[in-house]
């Protein structure tokens, strides 16, 4: 599995790398990974089914018990059947469908391998941990698809709404991981499953984390109040929408839900939650998803919806809907790629998702047309399909489910449906163009028909769906066997098509009356949902919330921008200075007890009286070079003490620092006036000289503690130890030099990271100057080469 | 750029010797006072006389790579130092030293630290010479500077 995830990635990353030059073969490439994924689990599935599940393990961080535990079993396989199987059939249609070589599309092929990688992994982690950092990758991952169109500002805005919101969400869900992992005290999912009634017990920590770990999985998968993300992320390419937002991303949270809900479920507020969150979804999905008319939207509305289906039957840790759910699981993969594809098909040949614009579909369009009609009939729970039989165990799962508020999830999973059964009618009459406006439709008569290379990847789908359905032993196995997987307690009942008569069967044919219902009295219901639309519009919706909390910050960020950086240097620099000098200075004062006798050379009289007499000239000189060279004596003088003091090392970098440092000065000053505009004040004013007062004394306080910090302490110091292991250890016996390049080396390491930052940083601010003076930047000389510093960013304030 | 004859003599005879004893720095300075720090900016010495003398073209023309070249180089070379112990299962930065026979110097010893210093030697130097590179134009003569305001200078036409 480790080596699978790996292939993923390096293809991604070679096919990324190597950009347009493969064109469309790219996506033959990116199929690779996927397509060895597929037949490795297929291979693996006889055993898996049987209960064997496989493992592997890599350390991570052992000390931490940080580790990719890997665990494939039956429910695994179901996923893994849709990231590898969806894949392959992605990555199949989507070199027809790309049919002219664009730029981006050898970026697209690529990243859509990195994103099926991160998704494999994300299904078969056993540990919460390893489970979080493919979660997140597989975030990054669609952030980069939605935005590979990276000239469109409305790709790049859903893109970044897209990983706010999951990203916020991951955050929220490591939280809760964290919270988890250290109350029951593992990390690993399987263990965590025989810890049911420990962590029922755990108390508080326990309870916030479930809806922590809650909240992260339905920014996911696109519950309400989170959703709005997914319908923007539709501006990605159809093939992007089709595996990600459909069949694979998007179910992760589901797949999370699925993988805690027999050990959580019982816990806090999850059940209530959940099935809260997932009603209301999958309502309002469906509610939505039947007032569009763009058919693209439609569908990701109508994701919104069953992903929402979902979260009711696996959140509910009861196993017989959890049974429905992997059967939905299944069903949905398959369906709703089918329509994805449908609609891309749709849109390449007409150049329009619009129903009111899609005219009479001609003789060639047959497939796609029974694509439509099956994947609709499949989605709306329609016998014989694989979709009805998902339908029929929920309801009936539900109707038999003991818990608190089962009655309300069965009203309202019955409202879903029949609002589902709604808008996939209204999906297939428009895809085929019943429901052209009257004056439109013309596109349909110009349309050449689809190539055999963009209808067979759905027809697939639409061949599994029928197969299942009519022949549900064919995944009666595997679906047992996954719930069995999820749920050790579970025995599941087989799948068939035909239960007899039973309250399933009558509520299913109550949903699909109403919603035929619907579908003939849809001028009303559009009518129907107007008014109410302008009921509800008052009402904040959650892309609303979502702009005001972006603006909201941003405003909030530059007001205390402005607040804090206004502009005056001599403020910055009293603000640092003073934090400087009083912070530390509070806990010394409080150490210091007696006066420490210092006691030194005669040496250092005249030269601290010389230091002395510098620095007031210095702050009192008239003219800045004065100024900076009367420092310049000071840092001289200072290097002349540690000459005193013994200690040339020092006194030679002082020396070297001062030189460098004065020259580097009077470069600055020569565009400097020569003199202060208040020469006078800058002595006289009481706030400098507080300022000035309070630095020096912070100082001298700060020196005389550190000479007597040790008076008291008998331990030997480590200088002592350093001193006896330089030369043996590090083979030198400059001490100091040893210490920088050896014992602290790796500072040493980060201060001169530092130093290159800066150095960029100040060619950056000379040449940001010198282009608002109006001049052309010059392009360095010979060399030429750009150092890749941004002009103009900085706000130069002297 | 106006020269004089004696510090540009000067400078020339300086020049290198002072170079000479920054690489004497780098390469003693783990025995005696010293070091890459102390190495570098003594060769950014070296080359603000090189600026004092002929301006911001004389020290573009006495190194022959640009400055950043040089800053990167170091940072390079002292990452590279510190993480090849990783590739012998060692600790980062962990030391190590050889020996050598030369004929006239006798037995010289280099350890692992002396590439390590020598990145950070390029580093100071380099940023020596960025900081020239920046700010070593000439300002505009044409106006003389007591008069410039205190904000960034103002657009002029230029002859």
């Amino acid at each position: 599995m480790l080596a699978l995830i790996i292939a993923h990635a390096a293809v991604g990353a070679l096919v990324v790398g190597l950009g347009d030059r493969l064109g469309r073969r790219a996506f033959a490439v990116a199929a690779a990974p996927m397509a060895a994924t597929l037949v490795w689990a297929l291979a693996r599935s006889g055993d898996v089914v049987d209960g064997d599940a496989v493992t592997e393990s890599l350390t991570w961080v052992g000390g931490l018990d940080l580790a990719f535990d890997l665990r494939f079993d039956a429910f695994s396989l179901v996923m893994v059947l849709l990231v590898a199987g969806v894949g392959v059939l992605v990555c199949a249609w989507s070199p027809p469908y790309f049919s002219h070589d664009r730029p981006g599309t050898g970026r697209l092929a690529g990243l859509l391998a990195l994103f099926a990688g991160s998704m494999l992994g994300l299904v078969v982690s056993d540990h919460l941990l390893a489970l979080f950092v493919f979660w997140e990758l597989t975030s990054v991952t669609s952030y980069l698809l939605i935005g590979n169109d990276d000239r469109n500002p409305v790709a790049r805005a859903a893109a970044r709404q897209a990983i706010l919101v999951t990203g916020a969400g991951g955050l929220v869900l490591l939280a809760g991981f964290v919270l988890l992992g250290q109350a029951a005290g593992t990390y690993r999912i399987s263990e965590l499953a025989e810890l049911g009634e420990v962590l029922a017990l755990a108390g508080s920590t326990v309870d916030v984390a479930v809806v922590l770990v809650l909240v992260g999985a339905f920014t996911k998968s696109a519950q309400a109040p989170f959703g709005s993300w997914l319908p923007g992320a539709m501006v990605a390419p159809t093939p992007i929408s089709t595996y990600l937002h459909s069949a694979t991303m998007v179910k992760a949270g589901v797949y999370l839900v699925a993988r805690l809900a027999p050990v959580l479920a019982p816990i806090g507020a999850w059940r209530l939650v959940v099935l809260t969150v997932g009603a209301t979804t999958m309502v309002m999905g469906g509610w939505r998803a039947l007032r569009q008319h763009d058919l693209k939207l439609m569908l990701a509305y109508g994701t919104v919806s069953q992903l929402g289906f979902m979260m009711v039957l696996f959140g509910a840790g009861e196993y017989p809907m959890t049974q429905a759910g992997v059967v939905l699981l299944l069903a949905h993969g398959a369906f709703k790629a089918a329509l994805f594809m449908v609609v891309g098909i749709v849109d390449h040949e007409l150049g329009t998702r619009d129903i009111q614009r899609i005219g009479r579909l001609g003789r060639g369009f047959t497939p796609v047309i029974v694509i439509t009609v099956v994947g609709a009939a499949s989605m709306a729970g329609v016998p014989p399909l694989l979709g009805f039989i998902a339908k029929e165990k929920a309801l009936d799962a539900i109707e038999g489910a003991g818990f608190a508020g089962a009655t309300g999830a069965l009203v309202a999973v019955m409202a879903g449906s029949v609002l589902t059964f709604a808008y996939s009618a209204r999906f297939a009459l428009g895809a085929t163009g019943r429901l052209a406006a009257p004056d439109a439709g013309h596109e349909a008569a110009s349309a050449h028909t689809p190539s055999r290379w963009l209808v067979w990847p759905p027809m697939v789908l639409t061949v599994l769906t029928v197969a299942a359905g009519v022949a549900p032993v064919l995944v009666d196995d595997l679906v047992r066997a996954a719930t069995t997987a999820i749920d050790a307690a579970a025995s599941p009942s087989p799948v068939r098509l035909w239960v007899g008569v039973n309250t399933a069967l009558v509520l299913s044919v109550l949903v699909i009356g109403a919603g035929v219902v619907l579908v003939l009295l849809r001028a009303g219901v559009e009518r129907a949902q107007r008014s109410v639309g302008r009921v509800t519009g008052v009402l904040p919706s959650s892309q609303l919330v979502y702009e005001a909390t972006v603006d909201g910050i941003a405003r909030v960020a530059q007001r205390i921008t402005s607040v804090v950086q206004h502009g005056s240097l001599p403020l910055y620099l009293a603000v640092v200075v003073m934090t400087a000098a009083v912070v530390p200075a509070v806990p010394f004062l409080r150490d210091l007890d007696e006066l420490p006798v210092v006691n030194h050379t005669w040496v250092h009289a005249p030269l601290a009286a010389l230091i002395v007499v510098c620095a007031v000239a210095a702050a009192t000189a008239r003219r800045r070079v004065s100024a900076v060279l009367l420092l310049g004596a000071v840092g001289y003088l200072m290097a002349g003490l540690y000459v005193a003091e013994g200690a040339p090392d020092l006194a030679l970098t002082q020396f070297a620092v001062e030189t460098l440092a004065t020259v580097m000065f009077v470069l600055v000053l020569r565009v400097l006036p020569r003199g202060w505009a208040d020469s006078r004040r800058a002595v006289t004013s009481p706030v400098r000289l507080g300022v000035s007062g309070a630095v020096a004394a912070a100082v001298f306080v700060f020196a005389l503690v550190t000479t007597s910090a040790r008076d008291d302490v008998s331990e030997p110091p480590v200088s002592e130890e350093m001193v006896e292991r330089a030369a043996p250890d590090a083979k030198g016996n400059n001490v100091v030099n040893v210490i920088l390049v050896d014992f602290r080396g790796l500072d040493t390491l980060g201060e001169i990271t530092v130093l290159v930052v800066a150095a960029v940083g100040a060619v950056g601010l000379a040449r940001a100057s010198r282009r608002r003076a109006g001049e052309q930047p010059r392009t360095a000389g010979a060399g030429g080469a750009d150092v890749g510093v941004h002009e103009g960013d900085e706000e130069v304030a002297v | 750029v106006k020269r004089l004859l004696v510090v540009d003599t000067s400078v020339r005879l300086l020049h290198h010797s002072i170079l000479v004893l920054s690489l004497y720095f780098l390469l003693a300075g783990h025995n005696q006072p010293g070091g890459g720090f102390v190495g570098g900016l003594t060769a950014g010495a070296a080359v603000s006389l090189r600026f004092v003398a002929g301006g911001p073209e004389a020290v573009r023309t006495a190194f022959r790579f640009r400055p950043w070249t040089i800053l990167g180089t170091g940072l390079a070379v002292s990452v590279a130092t510190a993480l090849v112990p990783l590739l012998a299962g060692n600790a980062v930065l962990e030391h190590d030293d050889v020996s050598v026979d030369l004929p006239v110097l006798g037995t010289v010893k280099a350890t692992s630290a002396l590439p390590f210093d020598i990145g950070v030697y390029l580093v100071v130097l380099g940023l020596a010479l960025m900081i020239f590179e920046a700010f070593g134009e000439e300002p505009r003569l044409d106006e003389p500077a007591g008069d410039r305001p205190l904000t960034a200078p103002q657009p002029e036409e230029v002859p």
